[in-house]
């Protein structure tokens, strides 16, 4: 009896113990490591509160499988914007509460500081990142400098790098066709939209170097592989501030879009983890993630001050953010909207077009 | 020892040697002549250069030096499939995904023979064997003995002139090997063919061969027919390899043409006959076959030195009735006993004189 | 032995033998099952149990059936109504239901479950849902007032299609078939993609173990000849690659063969190409063919080896003896005997290879593109349905070949070493 009740109490006390643990399941990588100086840590220390961080190839599908099978061990995670949604809609998500984020450190109500579009009905933008393009400076002095550029074999000819994917390519394209921003998915919309998008495709094809894996744009153009490719922009900035390649990314055409804190349906410490996604998506909380990946704060607030990069303690953040004004001056928002009703069939259509 | 090539030999190896590392040789100077028809074995411990030989005669391994000749030609350079030679091997080797019909067929195939004389060839070889009705088995389905009897088969089948076997019972329990040990004679002399046999089990090859060579340390030790080689062995190794033997160490004390008074370590003198130890006081070893060894009187030559002898143990054996004796220090001296109802029985302890023909005794090499 | 068979054999004490002998092995045999029970339950829960869930995955959605039972009821009571031109009645019962999606937050998820066969739908259901409650009838006139699509025949029999929980469609669309106003057809020639990537996969994998095979079966033939030092020596060679991760070997292979890499720097360099010329061998199917290759090389060979180790040479020198060229000797005597080393190694490169998309999704460019990046991308984008059905077929398919295997060569002669 006495043995039994020892067995329990210790049983009860891991399960505690465990209880008291917030799991984050994050990219891993810089971006997993950004996040774990930038949140965990820090909340860790105001809290008193434990926290890890686990690493996924993509939390969204690990999530999807862990709520489906009704053995939920991860409290937080972060996700692709449509990916929230998307979960969202099935059900899969907890709910939380806007109107309980915090206000911005100068006293905006988070309603009106939080970027249009990062806030929803189950997640919390943690940083917006972008699909940018990138060039080798040695190879360009007078670089190209607008989405078009990157379809002018004529002026700058060399390869190109492309994502493998249907979905920031086709939009890019109809940025290079001269499509404004603002009618790029309402062309996308329809067929002879599609159709157009892969008609500029079509004139570069030949050319491109298709990449899969994020990390392997800037490598590609390291290696002289490509003349310019598209890349996500915190990858490049890698590469030129953290490792000094004379890489220069250039802005105009850029798709952006927010990436979330979500916390799946069924989490095992549910309350702590939207405290832990208060905490994070603070002013203070997006800023310290900002310092460490160029990816940029979704809320006015966290953008007034200068962010110093924490791998070097001088370079400013500022020019190297999607979210700065001027690199959004010919910026895309990715419609997620779009892309949650439109993938799998434009991805069907972006396979025949790349195998024909 | 060396014998002569004789210009009328079918196969002929001269002056062949043999390396594989080129640090020792494996083969040494071999000579060695064999007539057409006849059963040549190849008898030894393992190591000793027999199954070398016989890789080199098929083609498997090319002699480091000397002339192997076929048939008068020279076949250092032809390769084994334009040899003709068959082969039997140890564990058969009849190629498992074939049917024996299959596997008997193989050679005539790729010698480019029509499909009736195929059949009709292979029916023959396979009757020759006893096995006709085993054509269309797989290998696995045959026990040892068939398989046995289908590689023979196979390696007629081609009707070459010279067939080589290497160890071809050695997988087969004792009853069937001596079954089979017959037919395959039985075969050598219906069909005329010359065979090489190599084993390393001296029944086999004294009863089957027309001559041995007994092969040690890379050298023929000895070439005779088989009562040569049992009754008169030319060096103790191959007196000790062949059949049971008691040998007894002492010095040559008077040496008269053949005839030798040979004085044991232990002080007795006994007669013998000197083979190739033929020193006055020099060392030999006396080798004195069981069978050969007397202990009655009337049965010794007259005047023979007879040596005491204290009886051990007596074995009964069936036929014979083995005595271990002591004689002369030793105590591994055997004697064998015809078991007639005459016999008379010795019992351990006894004290008795064992004698023998002089010619029974053979002074031979320390 | 004809007795046996004519009369019931029983023991000393009358028993019926085979009883007895059952009785006598019962023991034995409960206790060995006992040892194998732990590894039993391991297969079926790690192995069955997931390739169950996914096969039911593929035929089974209730995202719209649960969530619509207004609109469920009507279909089945009218099944045969015209998809062109629904009545008033199916359209109170889809308001009614959107409406309720709205309260329950179930729009996303029958709105997914539509958009399987009718994309764009999401958003649709979205709008209608927020909408419904303010819908006044009659409800056809104000839905197609809302949004014309709501009068798409298409999406009537998509809805009618999916108000059944078990369903085909995951099959149809792996099919490459398109769900329009008329009914399911065969899609746009610029849409058709997954049979086209069943037949380059197979032939891509065929390829890759051709080669595998023509490259391994010299090499297995020496790591089997050699002294066993020498032997062991080039053994780990073969298993280098196991020890490496993947993505490195991967990238290793980038490293040499990209247009930048060594070997074409050692190309130019030698002067055998000029800069301009330098040779395309990445990003397209020669890198795809030779990574694959390279990370599948030791399957083929382990079997081979360990069917080639118990080959004695003793065959060969038969078949050489017997008058056999060494060409005749390696087709008819060893090539034959090496057969089950070669189909299973060739069945594990194949099956290996029909699965694999890291690879090719990293070095294979626009044509690198195989089934298994499509089973990928479907399960990222939480269409599992589709990914599941899409896995099935490919199981399917190996299971075909599996049994012609079989039927050809025989399970029982596979060696896996």
């Amino acid at each position: 009896m006495k043995k039994t009740l020892i067995l329990t109490t210790a049983l009860v006390g891991f399960g505690f113990a465990a209880n008291a643990d917030v799991t984050v399941m994050s990219w891993g990588g810089a971006y997993g490591a950004a996040q774990t100086e930038g949140h965990v840590k820090p909340w860790m220390a105001a809290t008193g509160n434990a926290a890890i961080m686990v690493d996924s190839d993509n939390p969204a599908p690990a999530i999807k499988a862990m709520v489906e099978a009704g053995n939920v061990t991860v409290d937080v995670a972060s996700v692709e914007y449509a990916d929230a949604i998307r979960l969202c809609d099935e059900g899969l998500l907890e709910p939380i509460d806007a109107a309980s984020l915090p206000a911005g450190a100068d006293g905006t109500p988070a309603a009106d500081d939080f970027f249009p579009g990062a806030v929803t009905e189950c997640a919390v933008s943690t940083d917006i990142w972008s699909n940018v393009f990138a060039y080798d400076t040695t190879k360009f002095p007078e670089g190209p400098t607008t989405a078009a550029d990157f379809f002018d074999l004529e002026k700058f000819p060399g390869k190109r790098g492309l994502k493998k994917g249907a979905k920031a390519v086709l939009e890019f394209a109809l940025l290079g066709d001269g499509v404004p921003a603002a009618e790029v998915y309402d062309v996308l919309n329809t067929p002879e939209g599609v159709d157009r998008a892969f008609a500029k495709l079509d004139t570069i094809k030949s050319e491109v170097v298709w990449w899969e894996a994020g990390a392997q744009a800037p490598q590609l153009l390291a290696d002289g592989e490509v003349a310019m490719t598209t890349a996500y922009n915190g990858r490049i900035f890698a590469a030129a501030v953290g490792e000094g390649k004379p890489f220069q990314i250039v802005w105009d055409g850029q798709i952006y879009e927010n990436e979330s804190y979500v916390v799946p349906k069924g989490a095992p410490n549910k309350d702590l983890a939207m405290d832990f996604i208060k905490y994070a998506t603070s002013t203070e909380g997006l800023r310290a993630q900002a310092a460490h990946i160029s990816y940029g704060p979704p809320r006015k607030s966290a953008n007034l001050e200068p962010i110093i990069y924490a791998g070097d303690g001088k370079t400013e953040m500022g020019p190297h953010l999607p979210t700065n004004p001027a690199n959004l001056t010919n910026a895309l928002l990715t419609s997620s909207d779009f892309w949650v009703d439109h993938d799998a069939e434009l991805n069907e259509r972006f396979q025949a077009w790349l195998s024909q | 020892m060396t014998v002569e090539p004789r210009n009328d030999a079918f196969v002929a190896f001269e002056h062949v040697q043999k390396s594989y590392d080129g640090v020792s040789l494996v083969v040494k100077d071999l000579n060695l002549s064999i007539a057409k028809g006849e059963f040549l074995t190849m008898l030894g411990p393992s190591g000793s250069g027999k199954t070398t030989c016989l890789m080199m005669l098929a083609g498997f391994e090319t002699a480091t030096h000397g002339e192997i000749k076929l048939d008068g030609v020279n076949i250092n350079q032809v390769p084994p499939h334009k040899r003709g030679i068959g082969m039997v091997f140890q564990n058969y080797a009849l190629f498992p995904h074939m049917t024996v019909g299959e596997n008997l067929a193989f050679p005539l195939e790729v010698r480019g023979m029509g499909k009736d004389e195929r059949e009709s060839k292979i029916k023959r070889a396979l009757d020759m064997v006893q096995m006709g009705a085993f054509a269309n088995r797989r290998p696995a389905q045959l026990s040892g003995g068939q398989q046995q009897r289908i590689a023979l088969a196979r390696a007629l089948v081609f009707d070459p002139k010279l067939v080589l076997m290497d160890e071809p019972l050695g997988a087969l329990d004792k009853q069937l090997r001596e079954h089979m040990q017959f037919e395959i004679k039985h075969l050598h002399e219906s069909l005329g063919i010359t065979v090489v046999y190599v084993t390393h089990d001296q029944g086999e090859a004294l009863t089957m061969s027309d001559r041995i060579a007994v092969f040690n340390d890379g050298r023929i030790q000895q070439l005779a027919p088989p009562s040569d080689l049992y009754e008169r062995p030319e060096n103790s190794f191959v007196a000790q390899f062949i059949g049971e033997n008691n040998k007894l160490p002492g010095v040559i004390e008077e040496l008269t043409g053949d005839k030798a008074l040979v004085r044991l370590t232990t002080g007795e003198l006994i007669d013998a006959t000197a083979v190739n130890a033929r020193e006055k006081g020099g060392k030999t070893l006396v080798s004195i076959r069981p069978e050969r060894v007397e202990f009655k009187p009337e049965m010794m030559p007259a005047g023979a030195h007879t040596i005491d002898a204290e009886v051990i143990e007596v074995i009964y054996m069936g036929d014979i009735l083995r005595a271990v004796l002591k004689v002369a220090g030793t105590d591994d001296f055997v004697m064998k006993m015809r078991n007639t109802l005459w016999q008379t029985k010795l019992a351990p302890g006894q004290k008795i004189k064992v004698g023998w023909h002089p010619q029974d005794a053979r002074a031979l090499d320390p | 032995m004809a007795e046996a068979t004519t009369e019931l054999l029983t023991t000393a004490d009358g028993r019926p033998l085979k009883a007895a002998l059952a009785a006598a092995q019962s023991r034995a045999k409960r206790r060995a099952f006992f040892l194998v029970l732990p590894l039993l339950l391991f297969v079926l829960l790690t192995f069955l149990v997931p390739i169950g869930y996914m096969l039911k995955r593929s035929f089974e959605h209730d995202g719209f059936a649960s969530t619509a039972p207004a609109l469920v009821a009507w279909f089945e009571a009218n099944p045969d109504f015209d998809p062109a031109n629904p009545p008033e009645e199916a359209y109170a019962a889809l308001v009614q239901d959107l409406a309720r999606m709205q309260v329950e937050k179930t729009t996303g998820l029958s709105g997914t479950r539509i958009n399987y066969s009718v994309p764009g739908t999401i958003s649709l259901f979205k709008k209608g849902a927020r909408e419904a409650k303010d819908l006044t009838p009659p409800f056809k006139e104000s839905l197609v007032a809302l949004d014309a699509d709501w009068g798409r025949p298409a999406l009537w029999r998509g809805m009618q299609s999916a108000s059944h929980v078990y369903t085909a469609e995951f099959y149809r669309v792996a099919s490459d078939m398109k769900l329009n106003d008329d009914g399911w057809a065969r899609g746009e020639d610029n849409e058709r993609i997954y049979l086209y990537l069943f037949f380059k996969t197979f032939l891509i994998s065929g390829l890759i173990t051709v080669i595998c095979l023509l490259l391994a079966f010299p090499v297995s033939h020496l790591l089997a000849t050699l002294p066993m030092a020498k032997a062991s020596l080039l053994m780990i060679l073969v298993l280098l690659p196991f020890w490496t991760s993947l993505l490195v070997r991967t990238t290793a292979w980038i490293a040499l063969l990209q247009e930048q890499g060594i070997v074409n720097d050692i190309l130019v360099g030698m002067g055998l190409i000029d800069d301009e010329g330098r040779l395309t061998m990445m990003y397209n199917m020669t890198g795809t063919i030779v990574a694959m290759t390279h990370v599948l090389l030791p399957f083929m060979i382990l079997p081979l080896y360990s069917v080639m180790r118990v080959i004695p040479p003793s065959y060969a020198r038969a078949a050489r003896s017997l008058g056999a060229t060494s060409w005749t000797t390696f087709r008819r005597v060893y090539l034959p005997q090496t057969l089950p080393g070669i189909a299973a190694g060739s069945l594990l490169v194949f099956i290996l290879a029909v699965g694999y998309y890291i690879t090719p999704a990293l070095v294979g460019g626009a044509d690198g593109q195989l089934i298994s990046n499509l089973i990928s991308f479907h399960m990222t984008k939480s269409n599992w349905s589709l990914a599941a059905a899409i896995a099935a077929m490919l199981l399917a398919a190996i299971l075909v070949l599996y049994w012609l295997y079989d039927r050809l060569i025989g399970i029982d002669r596979l060696k896996l070493g």
